[in-house]
């Protein structure tokens, strides 16, 4: 048996009188992306807020390569390697790549900014995910297209050891060749050994890209599948549910 | 899902690599796409410089060049420190005022206190830091647009500064080392002392950069360019202190072909030294530390310098307390060259400020502009009334070329950003 990267048991989390989450459990793997779909209003980004340290859970168990741990702050979970790439990707388009890449963690010799060593450092990042979309690493984000930017986001993400990488909507706002784009970014990202969690809507790209798919219902995870062993149909059955996942979960 | 690909991805570059004809070709597209910097603000400078030349024979002379200079180091302050709010997309409506409630303060307790002068100014100077300070837990901590904190000020510090003066009141800046400032020149040889300084202080910052980029292993400009752009800081500040070294007193004409003896005016004047070194330390702050990155940030995407683990509230506030602290040097700056300080000082200035600012290339949403574009912004509406004044037209044609200058400024960089529509080059 595979130890999971995060693995999560009996998470509840409630706003007030809402139950968001009313004890979920996720799994997510080294190697393996890990699609999180739901309706609106399932509880995805709740979820996801509460991996990245944003909104601490109010209950359960958060496991991390079967330790036992707490995430009450971002620093916490950036210290574990627990990276969230937002939807709305939150990236100075003043600054250039290599700028935001290292933004809030920025390289210095003598106090100064040791420019050479984060242009080498982002280069090899983005080399290494075999990124052939980025002519120059001092390209400004303003000048960057949709698909560009996200793959920034990712390369800094992945920068700093991380463990886990949590895309929200990667491709939402993507044409057809830019999502191929970051997709295949996706797949090298979980095949260098990150647990990818991605959330999406859609589906076609879920079933191109993730190894195992977690369906959320009205705050409760009502499946947990490898994906050869499901078909969007159902997938689409337990979103809304007019199905019920009759099997065991991951 | 389709596999990696088989053969290995283009090495990425920086816009380092290449000859200097690479370099000159991306320094060009840079600009052709909208990265004019201060370009537009050099360009307009040099045209009004060369204008008036022509149509006044004094402008050009040594004595109205360092006028000149004395005249626009006031605004050139004033226009810095508003830099560093402008860069966050903020406004410091107080930073007039600011600057006159910290010349009141300087001049009151030299005069009527007999505090020693150095105190005094550091007294002021710590006002501007308090006064910063409370502007910044205002606006970032509080939550009020920096817009309508900073006009509250800029009318309740009118009526502070009134009250520190007294009514109707004025006060001679008697103290001579704050005269001096604007009135008084360095002695020629400390004036190229000075400039041997800042050369070698350029030189090996660049070779320092060089090396630490070498064992980073990335890619290095060529070495010619580096000399070639020192080559020309060197002539443009052998240039500048010679021509300052002049002396540039009014000639008294000669008897029986005997010139009259006249007191020499030479040397660099002494704010220069004063504004160049605050320029290059805050120049230095913004583009080599990361409280700079940070701040340009703040100013791009908060959102974003919020998520990087930035602390957002505490740039703002520090970005303001520079604004206000460096307000109080413009201030002391600008008694020492009216040698009165009254309850007026400074209550004009501020929106030339920002319009010296904007003039440079500064944007005023934020993240986009440098110390130097402020500078060269204060030059440029300092010549508009330096010459006009010389030509002998009235007050009110300083104002409406001034005004026109701004707009014209703000349409160029608008046009050429959305021709541009992105750029390349850093």
């Amino acid at each position: 048996m595979v130890v999971p990267v995060i693995e999560l048991t009996g998470i509840v989390k409630s706003f007030g009188p809402v139950d968001v989450l009313k004890g979920v459990d996720l799994k997510a793997f080294a190697g393996k992306v890990t699609a999180l779909v739901g309706d609106n209003g399932a509880g995805k980004s709740t979820l996801v807020k509460g991996l990245a340290g944003v909104q601490p859970y109010d209950g359960g168990s958060v496991k991390f390569n079967g330790q036992e741990v707490n995430l009450h702050s971002p620093r916490e979970a950036s210290a574990l390697g627990v990276e969230v790439v937002y939807q709305d990707l939150a990236l100075a388009e003043n600054l250039d790549i290599v700028q935001n890449m290292f933004l809030g963690r920025e390289e210095t010799t003598f106090g100064t900014l040791d420019e050479g060593e984060m242009e080498r450092q982002a280069s090899e990042t983005l080399q290494g995910l075999s990124v052939r979309t980025v002519k120059s690493v001092r390209q400004k984000v303003s000048s960057l297209s949709g698909g560009q930017r996200q793959t920034v986001a990712i390369a800094r993400s992945v920068l700093k050891n991380a463990k886990v990488v949590i895309l929200d909507e990667p491709t939402a706002a993507l044409g057809v060749a830019q999502t191929e784009q970051v997709l295949n970014l996706v797949r090298r990202l979980a095949d260098s050994g990150v647990a990818v969690i991605i959330i999406s809507h859609n589906l076609v790209d879920v079933f191109k890209v993730a190894d195992y798919i977690s369906v959320l219902y009205l705050g409760t995870m009502v499946a947990s599948i490898a994906v050869k062993d499901t078909t969007s149909d159902d997938v689409v059955g337990y979103i809304t549910g007019s199905k019920t996942y009759e099997g065991t979960n991951v | 899902m389709t596999t990696t690909p088989a053969t290995p991805p283009p090495t990425i570059g920086s816009g380092h690599e290449g000859s200097i004809r690479d370099q000159i070709t991306g320094y060009f597209r840079g600009v052709r796409q909208g990265e004019m910097g201060a370009l537009p603000a050099i360009g307009g400078f040099l045209v009004l410089v060369i204008l008036f030349s022509f149509l006044n024979s004094t402008f050009l002379t040594p004595l109205n060049m360092a006028n000149l200079l004395t005249q626009a180091a006031t605004l050139m302050m004033l226009a810095m420190a508003l830099v560093f709010v402008i860069l966050l997309g903020e406004i410091d409506l107080s930073a007039g005022v600011t600057s006159g409630v910290g010349a009141s303060i300087f001049v009151v307790l030299v005069h009527n206190y007999q505090v020693n002068w150095i105190a005094a100014i550091l007294i002021a100077l710590l006002t501007g830091f308090t006064i910063g300070t409370f502007i910044g837990i205002f606006v970032a901590k509080v939550g009020i647009p920096s817009f309508v904190v900073t006009l509250g000020l800029f009318l309740g510090f009118q009526g502070l500064q009134l009250i520190i003066i007294g009514t109707g009141g004025a006060y001679r800046v008697e103290t001579p080392e704050v005269s001096a400032i604007m009135n008084r020149n360095l002695p020629i040889p400390l004036g190229w002392a000075f400039l041997v300084i800042a050369i070698a202080l350029a030189v090996g910052i660049s070779l320092w950069d060089r090396a630490r980029r070498t064992r980073a292993g990335v890619a290095n400009r060529p070495l010619a360019l580096m000399w070639a752009r020192l080559g020309a800081i060197t002539v443009a500040g052998v240039l500048f202190v010679g021509f300052l070294s002049l002396d540039r007193a009014v000639s008294r004409g000669s008897l029986n072909g005997v010139p009259i003896a006249h007191n020499a005016i030479e040397g660099v004047p002494i704010v220069v030294p004063i504004a160049v070194f605050i320029l290059w330390t805050g120049t230095f702050i913004l583009d080599r530390t990361r409280f700079g990155r940070h701040l340009y940030a703040v100013g791009g995407n908060p959102e974003a310098a919020r998520r990087a683990g930035i602390k957002v509230g505490m740039i703002r506030i520090i970005a303001f307390m520079t604004c206000s602290t460096l307000a109080i040097v413009s201030g002391i700056f600008d008694a020492s060259r009216i040698g009165v300080v009254s309850a007026a000082t400074g209550s004009q200035i501020v929106l030339s400020g920002v319009a010296a600012a904007v003039v440079g290339g500064v944007s005023l949403f934020g993240g986009r502009g440098r110390l130097t574009h402020a500078a060269i912004g204060a030059l440029v509406i300092a010549v508009i009334a330096n010459g006009l004044g010389l030509l002998g037209l009235p007050a009110g044609a300083n104002y409406l070329v001034t005004g026109g200058v701004l707009i014209l400024a703000a349409a160029f960089d608008a046009i050429s950003r959305k021709r541009g529509g992105g750029a390349l080059t850093r």
